[in-house]
């Protein structure tokens, strides 16, 4: 196993069976190992004997904060990315927690693989996946292959600033330098340089394959809304079916209301059966946000995200 | 009778076919990405990937039907039925899994008790043309829900891969129209050897045992069990498991109306969504995950066998592939029972 990520996994444990131990937490949700290759699984642990079961490598890719929600009567510890971490800072100015309900083990992060991106770039099925160094060495029936790490990670993972979680009550590993791999999200600068049109049917093309799963929306910790308005009937804002029109309104609403509200950490994109490109979208928003009202999902436990405030003194430069 | 295509006569074949019938096959929509769609060209049939995500249900039970029309014209309503099919069909390159799924789904939607005319008539007027499965993926496990990699019954025609030719079988009547087609031609004996060969090596991927046996009988003690306080921890309550599951079969009706006129329509629905147990009074009989993924569990494996005699689940895997926090329902399974399987698929447990 590569090494720092089995020093942050001994950390994991160890300060799990400290806070389970001292009963400061009712549980901890971290990751565990499951049956597929280039995966692993969200666990819940509630004795200090079970700690062992939690682990730490590239394929940890959920958001769990998503599960917080489930969790609001206890106390819990949780496995956090940068990513993570900002989701649950935004979900406290939006006073989702009581304090000191939480506590949260951040992890300084590697950056995510995307296990899709694996699988096409092998013919065969993966039967087992393990990492070493920078590599990802990854068997079937009838291969080895050897691939560069960094060359099949997540989009949104590539394009990461945060990858340090910034507040943590413990890090688990050493902070790590603050630079993108890559400048931009390959697929905003190119939706960027779409006009309006091409924009427009690119955003069909992509949401023309949606199921209505609503994967999107339950892996995402920021959709928590009693009821969502895709499921009010009354009044009912949107058919039902997968009618285009229908789509469509499901997906530009899903993304607006993430609107300075998303942290970037791509679990809308990773859960879609049907591979739909969503970050595009949503961090095209994250950018205009930053540009427009210099503000960052996630960063200050303090300034609450510009839409959901109103000042007189509001900047409005922007309104052309 | 014992046919085959060769691979160069593919596409004529399928043109040859959707001249006298509409033809659903397999399509790419982005790369990994397929499912079942009407053929307008042979070219866009892409059988690359083992699984479309979209099971073949979606032809018999689609995600969105039409019931019915209705409209005020003067002082009278006028209804129209929208069941009828108006051309043969031919389902073409579904797996032994999904066909096996549509008998599963018959035994629902049309019996002695209640005959639903929407599937029945699509149903009735398709033929199927099966796929083998050389290669099952390690999620695989229809060897263990009673089906297995080249499983011939439901198929009205069955196609296995020998490399340069299709190996063809005409299997019922319905396939017995084709034998005629110009584009088949006797089948070799040394074809018939490497069908035994192809056979054997991929009944050997799946010959683990999932103790889907008896499963009904344990669940029967399992209804307030602890086991399922935590099996459904990690669910965040997505529809993917039971969209993409070719048994699932759940549906919710709602009449889409304009003024003077509208539809009903029936679109699918999922138990594990909180709505689709929520009443008008606000209560809710299955509040929590617990009670969804139980349901979920206990009509594949307790109340379907109950009334059918058989599990509503055919070992597909693709509730295993596509969960975005890896719920393994053979593990679910697995745990169901005190015996473990010596192996399962890829990974160990």
């Amino acid at each position: 196993m590569e090494e720092r990520s089995k020093a942050i996994q001994d950390r994991i444990r160890e300060k799990a069976k400290e806070l389970l131990s001292k009963k400061a937490v009712d549980l901890i949700i971290g990751f565990g190992e499951w049956t597929l290759p280039l995966r692993t699984t969200p666990i819940f642990i509630r004795s200090p004997e079970g700690v062992d079961r939690l682990i730490w490598n590239s394929f940890c890719e959920n958001n769990l904060a998503t599960y917080l929600h489930k969790f609001s009567h206890f106390k819990v510890g949780i496995v956090v990315k940068g990513c993570d971490a900002r989701s649950i800072t935004a979900l406290s100015l939006e006073k989702r927690f009581k304090p000191d309900q939480l506590f949260l083990m951040g992890v300084p992060c590697q950056r995510m693989v995307d296990r899709r991106r694996v699988e096409k770039a092998v013919k065969g099925e993966i039967l087992c996946a393990h990492e070493q160094g920078d590599q990802i060495i990854v068997e079937g029936e009838d291969f080895k292959k050897i691939l560069k790490r960094d060359d099949f990670l997540y989009p949104s993972c590539q394009v990461c600033t945060h990858r340090t979680p910034t507040q943590a009550n413990v890090l688990v590993g050493d902070p790590i330098e603050e630079t993108p791999l890559i400048e931009t999200h390959p697929e905003v600068e190119e939706f960027d340089k779409k006009s309006p049109e091409e924009r427009w049917k690119y955003f069909e093309k992509e949401s023309s394959r949606c199921i209505r799963c609503y994967a999107c929306r339950e892996a995402c910790p920021m959709c928590y809304c009693a009821e969502c308005f895709v499921d009010s009937s009354n009044p009912n804002w949107i058919g039902k079916g997968p009618s285009p029109s229908d789509l469509e309104f499901y997906h530009i609403v899903r993304a607006y209301h993430q609107t300075g509200r998303c942290s970037g950490c791509g679990a809308c994109e990773r859960a879609c059966p049907m591979e739909i490109r969503l970050t595009y979208l949503t961090q095209k928003l994250n950018w205009d946000v930053k540009e427009l009202f210099n503000f960052e999902t996630g960063i200050d436990a303090e300034t609450p995200p510009p839409l959901s405030t109103y000042e007189t003194e509001d900047r409005q430069e922007f309104i052309k | 009778m014992k046919l085959k295509l060769d691979k160069k006569d593919f596409e004529n074949f399928l043109q040859s076919l959707m001249n006298e019938y509409d033809l659903y096959a397999p399509v790419q929509l982005a790369e990994g990405v397929s499912l079942f769609k009407k053929i307008d060209q042979p070219g866009e049939v892409n059988l690359t990937q083992l699984h479309t995500q979209k099971p073949a249900k979606d032809l018999f039970f689609p995600q969105s039907e039409t019931m019915f029309r209705y409209e005020k014209v003067g002082n009278q309503n006028q209804m129209t039925s929208m069941e009828e099919v108006k051309r043969e069909r031919i389902l073409f390159g579904a797996r032994p899994c999904d066909i096996e799924a549509i008998s599963i789904l018959e035994k629902v939607f049309v019996s002695e008790e209640y005959t639903d005319v929407y599937f029945l008539e699509k149903r009735k007027k398709t033929t199927i043309i099966g796929l083998g499965c050389n290669h099952p993926l390690s999620t695989c496990f229809c060897s263990s829900a009673g089906g297995d990699p080249f499983l011939r019954a439901g198929s009205d025609l069955f196609f296995i891969d020998l490399g340069e030719v299709y190996f063809v079988e005409l299997l019922t009547e319905k396939g017995m129209v084709f034998h005629k087609n110009k584009f088949f031609k006797e089948a070799d004996p040394k074809d018939l050897t490497l069908v035994k060969e192809l056979e054997d090596k991929a009944f050997e991927k799946v010959g683990f045992s999932i103790p889907v046996d008896g499963i009904e009988k344990r669940l029967d003690l399992m209804g307030e069990s602890s086991f399922w306080d935590r099996i459904h921890e990690k669910c965040i309550g997505c529809r993917i498991c039971t969209y993409l599951c070719p048994t699932c079969h759940c549906f919710d009706i709602v009449d889409e109306g304009e003024h003077q006129r509208g539809q009903r329509v029936r679109n699918w629905d999922s138990c594990l969504s909180p709505l689709y147990s929520l009443e008008t009074s606000g209560h809710n009989p299955r509040p929590t995950g617990r009670e969804r993924t139980r349901q979920r569990l206990m009509h594949k494996f307790n109340y379907f066998p109950k009334k059918f005699n058989q599990v509503a689940c055919v070992g597909c895997g693709r509730c295993i592939l596509y969960c975005p926090v890896h719920f393994d329902i053979r593990q679910a399974i697995i745990w169901t029972s005190p015996k473990r399987p010596k192996r399962f698929g890829r990974g160990a447990i």
